[in-house]
């Protein structure tokens, strides 16, 4: 056990930030997929330019970010029954993981891949611009709100407490 | 429907036959059963299995019920504890014996189940064995027997009530899982590219009736992919509500390795 009993609260921030993260992916591709596939329908489901190795890749990513987001659920659930669940860096996690979904969509899908654009028949870099920063901007916060959950853990839980990673 | 009777007798009387020293069998369990084999007779059912001869999308509907979702509640179900609780302690001894034997160890592992669930779907749907099926009922016939048996030992060997020796350990479950639904969304987004670009190919042609059937296929190859998605999120939901319930002490070693990982 020793490696939950780490600090004297017991609460894990590592842990608390992976599977925040988790269902940070998860939920920032469940709202790709709904918002904008599905509602404005600005994602087309097919892009004629695409190669079959990135029909490949998107296939196992997508499946990948639902496992993501059951898998944190369920790990989520269980840190908050062992009363290891630290909500602050959850946060941070959550932000992390959906910043960096967001970001990665943006750069990975829609220019490596190329699965599809954001936006058909408009000019597009306005709507890459504001798709990409907004990703940064929300890993950028994460990474900020990690940090401080992280110091003001480790200060309530005393300067004693050793990190063995 | 006599294949509906059948199933849904077979299971009744197997839980009729339940010791009364044993606890009561839940309800929600033979639930499931009778759900499964509604979907199933649903999924058989005249009027869908003859538009699925003409139609991709019905067809689709019919790969979808039999092939995951009623594998699916079928396995959730867990006739094999059942019937082990009924049977014979000898008979049940030979039973768990069986299933612990190598063939059937190797086939209700998740790789090779994974590969002949959809793995096989590559072979039907890549090759021409998918026209065959809407020409020739027997050779459709084995198709879907294939589908809903290889649905079920894949649904059985990640998750599930019943027992299943040698299953490996959260991780590798979790990977075939990824893997197989990957793979799966890539089959039907393949699928749904080359209805479009034969589409393409075709308009200019003037073939209307290609052009119906190129529309037909592209609309049953997304419905594969968001079918795919609703099953992959049962199937995960199957499996982590496993990990969650089973206790801390018995799960530390995928606990640690997925801290890790």
């Amino acid at each position: 056990m020793t490696h939950d009993e780490r600090s004297d609260h017991g609460l894990d921030h590592r842990r608390s930030v992976w599977v925040a993260a988790l269902i940070g992916v998860g939920v920032m591709a469940a709202v790709d997929e709904i918002v904008f596939h599905q509602i404005l329908a600005w994602h087309h489901f097919y892009d004629r330019s695409t190669s079959d190795v990135a029909l490949l890749s998107d296939g196992l990513l997508h499946a990948a970010e639902l496992v993501a987001l059951v898998a944190g659920i369920f790990l989520m659930a269980d840190l908050s029954r062992r009363q290891a669940l630290s909500w602050p860096s959850a946060w941070g996690g959550f932000l992390l993981g959906a910043g960096g979904f967001q970001l990665f969509d943006g750069i990975v899908t829609h220019k490596v891949l190329q699965l599809h654009q954001v936006r058909y028949d408009v000019d597009l870099l306005p709507y890459d611009l504001a798709w990409n920063l907004a990703g940064g901007a929300l890993l950028v916060f994460g990474v900020i709100l990690v940090a401080r959950a992280g110091r003001s853990l480790r200060r309530t839980s005393g300067d004693h407490v050793r990190h063995e990673d | 429907m006599i294949l509906g009777c059948a199933l849904l007798g077979l299971y009744l009387a197997v839980l009729l036959r339940r010791p009364s020293t044993l606890p009561r069998w839940p309800r929600r369990r033979l639930a499931a059963w009778v759900v499964g084999v509604l979907v199933v007779a649903v999924a058989l059912s005249p009027p869908l299995a003859d538009l699925a001869r003409l139609d991709h999308r019905a067809h689709m509907v019919q790969h979808l019920l039999l092939g995951m979702y009623a594998p699916i509640v079928l396995v959730f179900s867990a006739p094999v504890t059942l019937l082990l609780g009924t049977l014979r302690p000898a008979d049940a001894r030979l039973l768990a014996r069986g299933l612990r034997s190598p063939p059937v160890r190797t086939l209700t592992h998740p790789v090779t189940a994974a590969v002949l669930s959809v793995g096989g779907l590559f072979a039907l749907y890549l090759t021409p064995l998918y026209g065959l099926t809407q020409v020739h009922a027997g050779v459709h016939g084995l198709v879907l027997a294939h589908l809903l048996l290889a649905g079920y030992v894949y649904t059985w060997s990640i998750a599930g009530p019943d027992p299943a020796p040698h299953r490996p350990g959260l991780l590798t479950r979790v990977a075939v899982l990824v893997l197989a639904a990957g793979s799966h969304a890539f089959l039907a987004r393949l699928l749904h590219a080359q209805a479009v670009r034969g589409a393409d190919h075709h308009s200019g042609h003037g073939g209307t009736q290609a052009d119906a059937d190129g529309a037909s296929m592209a609309t049953a190859a997304q419905w594969m992919y968001y079918g795919g998605d609703g099953a992959e999120i049962l199937l995960a939901v199957m499996l982590f509500s496993w990990w969650y319930q089973s206790p801390y002490s018995s799960r530390r070693r995928s606990h640690t390795s997925l801290t890790v990982g």
